[in-house]
């Protein structure tokens, strides 16, 4: 089966910064695919070479087997939903979601029936006589979302699409989007920097830093067998143990990591490892508490559930967890 | 304790009437606002609108052919006469002058707003700014008088014209009846290029501010929807840069309907507004005619502004 989109040795250098450089990705046809990285790590200038507003400065593109450098946006059936939505302002919210069959020259009254539709599936029905700055960041937000798949693209760009939404409208979009996805079966390609965002909605998800994929997997992989120290840090803020304290376990590695929530305060069965500490700061996180553990010099984080009795600061504790929990990396 | 501890929470007045002022205007914000915009507000108000009022009056009274003496009641016989063939063929003439150089400033200023708005960064930036206002430096009379030397039969475009062997072209479009003539400095195609070399600034800068403030995204999402870039033109770019371009052309075209410098020292001898204006005014001592004259551009103005409305050029703002 032909990958959706291909990429085969990609770069864009501007200048001497290389923003993207020397990547490979190949994402499959109907896939929820997730580019996470802090800002500058790469991931946007990737969607916008998928999209045609950038083209590489090295290396192959295709998208669904046809090359695709050198091919203007305009000839691509690729759309994107931007980071602060581009909703042209001076067209009401029914012909923004229009423009697309506008441009392709279809017929008002069937683009207009089209772009109902598409408000619909959105849920803004009844909205198309507004203007764009008449309507909420949320609203905007699926308008934006119509204006893209009304034009039934092969694949959907979205560039950190929910990042100016508050709290309770992000978790709500990302479930609709998610629902959305699997409905249509076009393939999304997701750019987030929010770790959450990506665990929760991706089928694959690629870590991106440095220009570079540092991992490329499934949201269970990239949480729990993070192959990098910036893999482990990012996705989850991951304990990393260095070599030494690998060594006092009984584990020789050049380092490992350890999810915070996988360590116990103070309770250590047979099978299980344990290290002393001294609490050295705590904080109320809601459902949990952030407790920091100096264990001979390596800070070590632990969610412990808010319903555990927390230490006091200064007081000598047990770290406890699975060997299974620790995950031994290449990478020191 | 450290020394911030022990000071009032609340601190003393200010000492002075200054003190007592800042208190007063910090309460009593709108006297503030009162003091800051009564004297541009009376001046507008009195001084430039009042005059303008007495102006348009002045063009309901008329004027008595025979003893030269204004007669102060109201007619509407100077409308008449300034309606009459000779007076007509005056406003036409402006009229379609200030239309022309509008359209022509605007062609030739989008692309360099266009330019300046989404490519120039730092130094060509100032390079651009500087390049647009340093014209505006120097005196408009001697700019003008510059071009008159310039579109002279012995000047240098003539000269440039017969180095390229181009005379025969130079010749035809002078042969051509109405725009042509003697030379280009005697005849309306001169004017022409005056008017619109004298005017572009007050068009490049509104087009550029306008394209400005259109976010680079939005091209991008027209692009990304289909839009081949002559679509995005008309169907993004064009839109949201009309406010600016009408506010060009509302420079321009005004500009040109006044002005009756420019249309004394290069061109044909025939009239323009600006020129009526000041003949009637001066040497003729016709002020109800000058006045009527001068309600021409303001009408002029007025539809072409309700029509642009009506067209949606301010929809964007």
């Amino acid at each position: 089966m032909t990958a959706a989109v291909l990429f085969q040795n990609v770069s864009r250098h501007f200048g001497t910064v290389k923003a993207v450089d020397a990547v490979d990705l190949e994402i499959a046809a109907g896939e929820f695919f997730a580019m996470l990285g802090p800002s500058g790590s790469g991931k946007t200038t990737c969607l916008r070479l998928m999209a045609g507003f950038e083209q590489p400065t090295g290396g192959h593109i295709e998208i669904f087997g046809e090359t695709a450098e050198g091919v203007p946006p305009y000839r691509r059936s690729v759309n994107t939903v931007f980071q602060d939505y581009a909703l042209f302002p001076h067209l009401s919210i029914l012909d923004n979601v229009a423009y697309g069959l506008m441009v392709k020259g279809i017929g008002r009254q069937e683009r207009h029936r089209a772009a109902e539709d598409a408000l619909a599936m959105v849920k803004l029905p009844g909205y198309g006589q507004r203007r764009p700055g008449q309507l909420s960041g949320g609203q905007r937000q699926r308008v934006a979302l119509a204006r893209a798949l009304v034009n039934k693209p092969k694949v959907l760009l979205l560039d950190e699409p929910l990042g100016a939404l508050d709290l309770k409208l992000r978790e709500q979009m990302q479930e609709e989007l998610k629902t959305l996805q699997k409905s249509l079966g076009i393939t999304f390609v997701f750019v987030t920097h929010d770790q959450g965002e990506a665990l929760s909605m991706a089928d694959r998800i690629a870590v991106f830093n440095d220009g570079k994929i540092q991992q490329l997997g499934t949201p269970e992989d990239i949480y729990k067998r993070p192959q990098t120290r910036f893999v482990a840090d990012f996705v989850g803020s991951s304990n990393v143990l260095s070599s030494a304290t690998c060594a006092r376990l009984g584990v020789p590695a050049k380092a490992a990591s350890l999810r915070p929530e996988s360590i116990a305060i103070g309770t250590s069965w047979a099978e299980q490892l344990s290290l002393p500490g001294t609490v050295t700061a705590r904080s109320f996180l809601g459902a949990t508490n952030r407790v920091s553990v100096d264990c001979g010099g390596e800070k070590i984080i632990v969610a412990s559930p808010a319903a555990m009795p927390v230490p006091e600061i200064g007081a000598e504790v047990q770290l406890a967890f699975s060997r299974n929990d620790l995950h031994l990396m290449e990478d020191a | 304790m450290s020394a911030l501890v022990t000071e009032a929470t609340i601190l003393p007045n200010r000492p002075g009437l200054t003190g007592r002022l800042s208190d007063f205007l910090w309460k009593h914000p709108h006297v503030l606002l009162a003091v800051l915009l009564g004297p541009p507000v009376l001046w507008l108000g009195i001084i430039y609108l009042g005059s303008l009022f007495a102006l348009l009056l002045q063009s309901f009274f008329s004027i008595d052919d025979f003893s030269g003496l204004i007669n102060y009641e109201f007619t509407l016989a100077t409308y008449r006469q300034l309606l009459s063939d000779a007076n007509f063929d005056i406003i036409v003439r402006t009229v379609t002058m200030a239309a022309v150089v509008t359209l022509f400033s605007a062609l030739i200023a989008f692309p360099i707003a266009y330019y300046a708005a989404r490519y120039a960064k730092g130094k060509w930036k100032a390079v651009f700014y500087l390049g647009i206002m340093l014209p505006l430096w120097s005196s408009y009379l001697v700019k003008i008088y510059a071009w008159k030397l310039i579109l002279a039969k012995e000047g240098i475009l003539t000269w440039a014209f017969a180095k390229l062997h181009l005379l025969w072209l130079l010749d035809a479009w002078l042969s051509l009846p109405v725009i042509g003539g003697n030379s280009l400095s005697v005849s309306y195609t001169g004017t022409f290029l005056v008017f619109v070399y004298v005017w572009m600034p007050f068009m490049i800068l509104p087009i550029q501010a306008a394209l400005e403030r259109v976010p680079g995204n939005l091209i991008e999402a027209s692009s990304d929807l289909g839009g081949t870039p002559q679509q995005t033109f008309r169907h993004v770019l064009f839109p949201l840069a009309l406010p600016g371009i009408v506010a060009g052309s509302i420079f321009t075209f005004s500009l040109t309907l006044g002005d009756y410098i420019i249309p004394q020292i290069i061109g044909s001898s025939r009239l323009f507004i600006g020129q009526a204006v000041y003949a009637q005014q001066g040497t003729a001592g016709n002020i109800p005619l000058a006045a009527a004259f001068t309600v021409v551009p303001i009408v002029i103005m007025g539809l072409y502004l309700w029509m642009a409305k009506r067209l949606g050029a301010f929809d964007a703002l």
